[in-house]
């Protein structure tokens, strides 16, 4: 009985695997909008998963994932409707390698230290003590690319003691926000909507303005794309749009100017 | 149609699915030599970076081996030799491990010894350091490859012939000492065989290390961390570290099948 029980769910399987052959990757969907898919940056996750869901011109696949990594697949011949990066010079630089249209800049985030909240460490003076754990992103990923450069910006001396204390480079936002949460780093250098998307776990401490304005966060139409009409609607609506709204509420800044 | 005689279209489809599966699981490996030049290889070898997780992925495994193979092997003795209530449930919770995605050990790990986890409070009293540490990369490591070992010893235990064992004691040896003379070299193949198994899931570990460990350059960041840094800025160097992984994965799988037997890893149905 086991057996004849594990042959059919054998047999099943072979038939779904071999079989099922609906490729879910193009072409309109049931209600007849066309389907785009958007890779974003994974600190967008929540704000366009919001606006995704009563977006009028196309049906949103969405995929987040670390900008750089975004970019790669890029690189390796993915074909995403729309890249919409936490930065400018990737998309810049796709574009200049011909994947990418002209890039849009449609918001911004502010750069931030965050901590667990009810923390002691109140500002960029308290991550200089020995023994405070410090998790920032890697170098291979804007934030963490941003908060070297922003850091350099301050007194050497500073600058050395806060990277001396860093214990994790960790390769997306979601990494330094998990090693706060858990308690495994003290501190971490994030953008302002990942703390707010912690719904209070994390607090946002304010850093000088002397270190930098934050990102600029950069989208275009993947060169290729299936369906480039909605891809640039859509990009455009990044800006000014259904989209826009939710990214602030999700508290990225307007696109300065 | 029905009729018993010779066809060929069954060793047809048998060959045909033969080549798929090989090109499917061979292709990608190849591409990694393919699609870089050894002395391009060699070069991003050279990069501080690269040795840094090289050498850290051989401490960290060398240190779970040992102790996978110190606790796994007593541990799955008594399960092969013993049987009592519940056991189908401990060799399941022992087993389980195998099976959970690395993302879930990640999780599980930090929620039971991480620094909030239910025993956070007492290794830290205890002055030890898990997360953001290289112990951490032991512990997760660990974790994830042991049950690789003590399934494929509880097996090698299992088929060791009891007479062997029997004999052993009627000569008055303890059970003790017939575990060390007699039923670990009987199982040698078979412990060989898992040991091999856990070494290549240790050298392979990812999702666990980079959740409970974090990554952090010759503190926690392995060569599997170092290669998904280094894959969006540096698809070269990337693809060095990768190629070595294969070369000494090869290396494992191979040696045990040379050294063992190329029923040793397979003995684990018996």
């Amino acid at each position: 009985m086991k057996r004849a029980l594990l042959a059919l769910g054998l047999v099943a399987g072979l038939a779904a695997g071999c079989g099922g052959d609906d490729d879910g990757t193009s072409g309109a969907s049931a209600d007849g909008k066309p389907q785009l898919v958007v890779s974003a940056a994974s600190s967008m996750t929540e704000a366009l998963t919001a606006c995704s869901k009563s977006y009028p011109g196309a049906e949103l696949k969405l995929q987040f994932a670390g900008s750089d990594e975004l970019a790669a697949q890029i690189r390796q011949g993915v074909k995403p409707d729309v890249l919409a990066a936490a930065n400018t010079q990737l998309p810049d630089a796709l574009a200049s390698e011909g994947l990418l249209s002209k890039p849009v800049v449609f918001a911004t985030n502010e750069f931030v230290l965050a901590v667990p909240e009810s923390s002691d460490i109140t500002g960029l003076e308290d991550l200089e003590a020995e023994g405070v754990k410090i998790a920032i992103g890697s170098e291979s990923v804007p934030i963490g690319e941003y908060t070297r450069e922003s850091l350099a910006k301050l007194p050497p001396a500073q600058e050395q003691a806060i990277l001396a204390n860093v214990r994790s480079e960790e390769p997306d936002v979601k990494g330094i926000v998990g090693k706060l949460t858990q308690g495994a780093a003290d501190a971490g250098f994030v953008y302002v909507t990942d703390v707010k998307a912690s719904d209070g776990a994390l607090e946002a401490i304010k850093l000088p303005a002397t270190l930098g304005p934050g990102a600029t966060y950069g989208a275009g139409v993947v060169e290729g794309a299936k369906e480039p009409k909605a891809a640039h609607a859509f990009v455009d609506g990044l800006v000014d749009g259904e989209c826009a709204d939710a990214l602030q509420a999700a508290g990225f800044g307007a696109p300065p100017g | 149609m029905s009729s018993p005689r010779h066809t060929f279209w069954f060793p047809a489809l048998l060959a045909l699915s033969l080549a798929a599966a090989l090109t499917f699981l061979a292709l990608p490996v190849a591409a990694i030599f393919l699609d870089s030049s050894p002395s391009e290889l060699i070069d991003s070898l050279g990069e501080p970076g690269a040795l840094d997780a090289l050498w850290l992925s051989l401490r960290t495994t060398a240190i779970s081996i040992a102790i996978i193979l110190c606790i796994g092997t007593p541990a799955a003795y008594l399960l092969a030799t013993r049987s009592f209530p519940g056991k189908a449930v401990v060799v399941t919770l022992i087993e389980l491990p195998l099976v959970l995605p690395p993302a879930v050990a990640g999780i599980a790990l930090l929620a039971a010894v991480g620094p909030a986890g239910i025993l956070g409070g007492a290794i830290e009293g205890a002055g030890i350091e898990l997360a953001l540490a290289t112990a951490g990369v032991v512990v997760a490591v660990t974790f994830v490859a042991s049950p690789f070992y003590v399934r494929q010893a509880m097996a090698a235990f299992a088929a060791v012939d009891r007479t062997l064992l029997d004999a052993s004691r009627t000569l008055g040896a303890s059970e003790a000492r017939g575990f060390v003379r007699v039923m670990i070299p009987s199982a040698l193949p078979g412990l060989a065989a898992g040991t091999a198994l856990a070494l290549g899931r240790a050298l392979g570990e990812f999702g666990a290390t980079l959740m409970f460990a974090g990554s952090f350059k010759g503190i926690t960041q392995t060569v599997p961390l170092a290669i998904y840094d280094r894959f969006s800025t540096e698809f070269d160097s990337a693809l060095a570290l990768s190629a070595v992984l294969v070369a000494v994965s090869a290396a494992i799988l191979l040696s045990v099948k040379l050294v063992a037997g190329s029923e040793a890893l397979g003995g684990a149905a018996r």
